[in-house]
């Protein structure tokens, strides 16, 4: 067993937590206050190679492994949980199901501006009554006239309608068979008539993320926007949210490691009774306790993305990750605010951003519940 | 032109210095190395130069063993074309300079930090220009290179000069010549995996100087707080112990 990073990986690593801390921390916090999505730091995450990291050259990517891009996702989320969104969101659900599933054409018509982040592309699975259960989907498309025909609608769709959107992979009922329906995924552009893209506001966290409402009304793209093969979809949104697990999980590692740091400075400076908190036991076991949570979730993350990278089975280990990276990023970043006493229900704070950015992990890509099902089904329940 | 940058790799400017061996020794343990600050400007000058068309070529340069490499790399990283190391342990100023110009004798613009963040000793550039009997200019905070002509501007007290200086040549640089240190991109991460990292042997040299101990400043003393209505007291302790008055 080797746990030792690569030469290039641990330069990955110092690489963006550099960036982050430079021109995403200073930032951070106004964005947030002001939710507020930003164009000028996904144009530098695009400059600095960010998106379609594990997409050959060809197609603008970097051709890294996926452990360096989970490890950009978390170095991100260690300071920011809202850039880190447009991130993981972009790259795992935007970029990977065009990479995946496109024809040529597809890919060489979209993939260039996806990975240079002057376009963004989102994945519109989530309805109002497709949440968990996105087979509940009553998003239909017809094939009439070389036409696509979309009727329906989407909700909380990340990157859908930031001015740089250029469009979403929709999944979409179009037939059925023997009494079940027949899923399909296709590409719908922005600007396509009969499509609308709204922007939702009041998010408690991710406030600098766009998260989006899409409406298709009658939308009509051509039937070469197909994404794979009709009756596909839930094939491919399954697999997409297989590796889309990695990248929350590393939201969640990232958010624990920057509140379980911003934690561990305040107790050692926060004096009470004459001496440093930190020095109270009852706050050196929390802090005890943080790092050994930390640690076991980044072993578990990163032997999920050794997996992949093996070309071994990792969808367990990817719900594991996703299921125990998300959790204890509400236990870490809870205890964190506790150490700050009232200066951790601040805004002054970073921690107090960090409380709140990591509630949607355990909720976005398959919440805790649903990862146990897919886990327990797994382990042959 | 072609242009060699000095790269001393040193410990992360946040370590805790420990020392081990009675004192003799610093103590590596643990610690993270970084291009020294003054030669990541240095280097990102070269970049912004070599972009816009005034160098062919960037060179890194180093002298130390293998595990400075990581450091080198990174310099390939932001954009650097090749590297070399002379496989030597730096012993003092002295040493270093002997065996830059072994390899630097090529090169136009040879640019060198104004100090490296660990010995602060300022002494390789002036070595080196002297042993390769290159021009120097030190305290540079601005390069440009127009029609050929190198043009320097050094911040001094009051003002700032500007000069030009014919190549071959040292600079010996400091905060100002680049902004901002660039931030590697991951493509360049990629490429410079394969760019040449060319080890070579050192020459013949001693070193002049000899480490003998290190010695810590002590640590500072808890901060004393007087009360805002005993300001005598406070004029006590400024006299008495602070002797700042
Ligand atoms: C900020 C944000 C960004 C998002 N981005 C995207 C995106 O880019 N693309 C996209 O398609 N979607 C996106 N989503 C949607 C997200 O994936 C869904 O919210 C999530 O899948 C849960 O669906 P739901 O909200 O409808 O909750 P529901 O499915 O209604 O769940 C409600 C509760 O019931 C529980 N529950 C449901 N079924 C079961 C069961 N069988 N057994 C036990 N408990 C169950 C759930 O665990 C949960 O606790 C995003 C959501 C948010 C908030």
């Amino acid at each position: 067993m080797d746990f030792e990073l690569t030469e290039e990986q641990q330069l990955i690593k110092d690489t963006v937590r550099d960036f982050a801390e430079r021109e995403i921390k200073p930032v951070a916090g106004e964005l947030d206050e002001n939710a507020e999505f930003s164009y000028p730091l996904t144009k530098r995450m695009g400059e600095l190679g960010l998106f379609g990291m594990t997409l050959p050259e060809k197609y603008g990517g970097q051709e890294l492994d996926t452990l360096s891009y989970i490890i950009a996702v978390e170095e991100i989320a260690r300071i920011d949980g809202s850039q880190a969104a447009t991130l993981a969101a972009h790259n795992s659900l935007g970029i990977s199901p065009l990479f995946e599933y496109g024809n040529e054409e597809q890919k060489m018509k979209y993939l260039p501006q996806l990975c240079t982040g002057e376009a963004l592309w989102s994945f519109g699975l989530t309805e109002p009554s497709a949440g968990s259960d996105s087979r509940g989907s009553k998003t239909t498309a017809v094939l009439k006239n070389d036409e696509w025909i979309i009727n329906g609608s989407k909700i909380f769709i990340t990157n859908g309608s930031a001015d740089i959107t250029k469009g979403c992979t929709v999944q979409a009922v179009s037939g059925e068979k023997g009494g079940k329906k027949i899923f399909t995924t296709i590409l719908a552009e922005t600007g396509t008539p009969g499509f609308t893209q709204k922007t939702m506001h009041g998010k408690m966290m991710w406030r600098a993320s766009n998260t989006s409402e899409l409406y298709f009304d009658d939308c009509r793209v051509p039937q070469e926007n197909l994404l794979g093969k009709i009756g596909e979809g839930s094939h491919i949104m399954l697999q997409t949210l297989d590796g889309g697990r990695l990248s929350i999980a590393a939201m969640g590692l990232g958010n624990a490691q920057g509140a379980y740091e911003m934690a561990l400075a305040y107790a050692k400076e926060r004096k009470q009774f004459g001496k440093p908190i930190s020095k109270f036991q009852i706050n050196a076991f929390k802090l005890a306790d943080m790092a050994l949570k930390i640690e076991l979730a980044r072993n578990l993350l990163y032997k999920a993305c050794w997996l992949k990278d093996n070309g071994k089975p990792y969808g367990k280990e990817a719900a594991m990750s996703k299921l125990y990276c998300s959790e204890i990023a509400k236990e870490v970043s809870d205890e964190a605010v506790q150490i700050h006493g009232g200066y951790g229900l601040m805004k002054d704070y970073d921690v107090e951003r960090f409380y709140r950015d990591q509630r949607l992990l355990q909720i976005g890509e398959g919440t805790s519940e649903i990862q146990r099902i897919v886990i327990s089904r797994l382990i042959g329940c | 032109m072609k242009i060699l940058v000095l790269i001393s790799n040193v410990p992360d400017t946040t370590t805790k210095i420990r020392f081990t061996g009675d004192n003799t020794a610093f103590d590596s343990t643990g610690v993270q190395w970084i291009i020294n600050p003054w030669d990541e400007l240095a280097l990102t000058r070269a970049v912004e130069l070599k972009e816009a068309g005034a160098v062919e070529k960037i060179t890194v340069g180093n002298v130390g063993r293998q595990t400075t490499e990581p450091t080198l790399r990174k310099a390939l990283a932001i954009g650097a074309d090749e590297a070399i190391r002379v496989d030597a342990e730096p012993e003092d100023a002295f040493f270093v300079a002997i065996q830059l110009a072994e390899v630097g004798k090529d090169f136009d613009i040879i640019m060198a930090g104004i100090e490296a963040s660990d010995y602060n000793g300022s002494a390789v550039g002036g070595m080196l220009a002297e042993l390769l009997g290159f021009n120097s200019v030190s305290a540079v905070s601005g390069l440009n290179i127009e029609n050929g002509e190198l043009i320097i501007n050094r911040e001094i007290d009051g003002g700032s000069q500007v000069l030009t200086i014919a190549s071959p040549v040292v600079t010996i640089v400091q905060k100002g010549i680049a902004k901002e240190p660039r931030i590697p991109a991951m493509r360049g991460i990629m490429m410079a995996r394969k760019k040449p990292m060319n080890v070579v042997s050192p020459v013949e040299a001693k070193a002049k100087t000899e480490m003998i101990n290190f010695e810590l400043p002590p640590p500072k003393a808890a901060c004393k707080l007087v009360d805002e209505e005993n300001a005598k007291e406070l004029i006590r302790l400024l006299h008495e112990e602070a002797k700042v008055l």
